[in-house]
């Protein structure tokens, strides 16, 4: 841990160890997440996988053709990815220094990201009263776990970046909330990665 | 990164307006094209999934470069290894899960 934290510092030379340890510890902390995202990586892979293998299995009920609306599904990829393009612009709101504009963009990603999220219950809702449950096929199961399983992350991501926001009105811009917004911002870019393959290969691929 | 030096976390890799917008505008024709070629049935079969995987992994990179700024990280790059090692199991469970269930079949 202590090479890692040295040769971390090399290119930046001795003005950043007179400080007190916060950046580098910051930048430990976001390269945590970092380790956390790639596990999160396994676990999609592991439904990807699930999915691809089962989605052939209906059961004798409906396959994809039958179900996927393709008009909303399309909007909300476009949602969510312009919803990474506003996170980001937080970002770079936040190293200008001005708490206004990254407040702002963050509250931008949050209404994209909740328009997404009731979209999905929306479409979630529709295939339940075709009588598309969960329960139906293997197919269904399979859907349902791999794209709950995003819509769950997005959802948990709202709540986050929502205390997040409260946070950074009350502390302002520090190395933590710093961090914080850095961290969740690479959160959201990797969900909507995670979305661009779910798009692709569940409902792209499904309907093609 | 020479005007880091002065100020005092120098760390940060946050790219610029441009690169972002860069990003986005990309990332927004590589949802199209995929689209395009599906909904208006251009491609069959293997033809269109070829396609559609290569939008969607080239996709991938550019936020990963232009979103998340991997390229901009320092030595050494534990961000990337870390990335290359997720990827690397990743692509073992899918493409071992679906050379073994669908291709290995014995019996239905």
């Amino acid at each position: 841990m202590a090479q890692l934290h040295d040769s971390g510092l090399t290119g930046h030379q001795v003005s950043h160890t007179e400080h007190h340890d916060h950046p580098d510890m910051e930048e430990m902390r976001t390269f945590g997440f970092w380790i956390y995202l790639m596990t999160d990586v396994i676990i999609f892979g592991t439904l990807f996988a699930v999915y691809i293998v089962l989605q052939g299995n209906t059961n004798g009920g409906p396959g994809p053709k039958d179900l996927f609306q393709m008009g909303g599904i399309i909007a909300s990829t476009f949602i969510l990815l312009t919803s990474s393009y506003t996170s980001g612009l937080a970002v770079l709101a936040m190293h200008k220094g001005n708490k206004k504009a990254l407040l702002g963009w963050l509250g931008a990603t949050v209404v994209l990201g909740a328009t997404f999220i009731i979209m999905e219950i929306n479409e979630f809702t529709h295939l339940v009263h075709e009588g598309a449950t969960i329960g139906t096929s293997a197919f269904l199961s399979a859907f349902f776990t791999l794209v709950g399983t995003h819509g769950l992350h997005v959802l948990l991501g709202l709540v986050w970046m929502i205390a997040l926001m409260m946070q950074i009105a009350k502390r302002g811009i520090t190395p933590v909330t710093k961090r914080k917004v850095n961290v969740i911002s690479l959160f959201w870019h990797f969900l909507d990665v995670v979305w661009i393959f779910v798009f692709t290969i569940v409902y792209l691929m499904g309907v093609s | 990164m020479q005007h880091d030096m002065s100020t005092s976390h120098a760390h940060e890799n946050h790219g610029s307006l441009k690169s972002y917008t860069i990003g986005f505008v990309f990332s927004i024709l590589l949802t199209i094209i995929p689209i395009a070629v599906v909904m208006n049935g251009w491609l069959a079969g293997k033809a269109s999934a070829i396609i559609l995987m290569i939008t969607a992994v080239l996709q991938l990179v550019l936020q990963l470069i232009f979103f998340m700024h991997l390229r901009e990280e320092k030595k050494p790059r534990y961000n990337l290894l870390t990335l290359i090692l997720g990827l690397i199991i990743l692509l073992v469970i899918v493409i071992g899960s679906m050379w073994i269930m669908m291709y290995n079949m014995v019996a239905l």
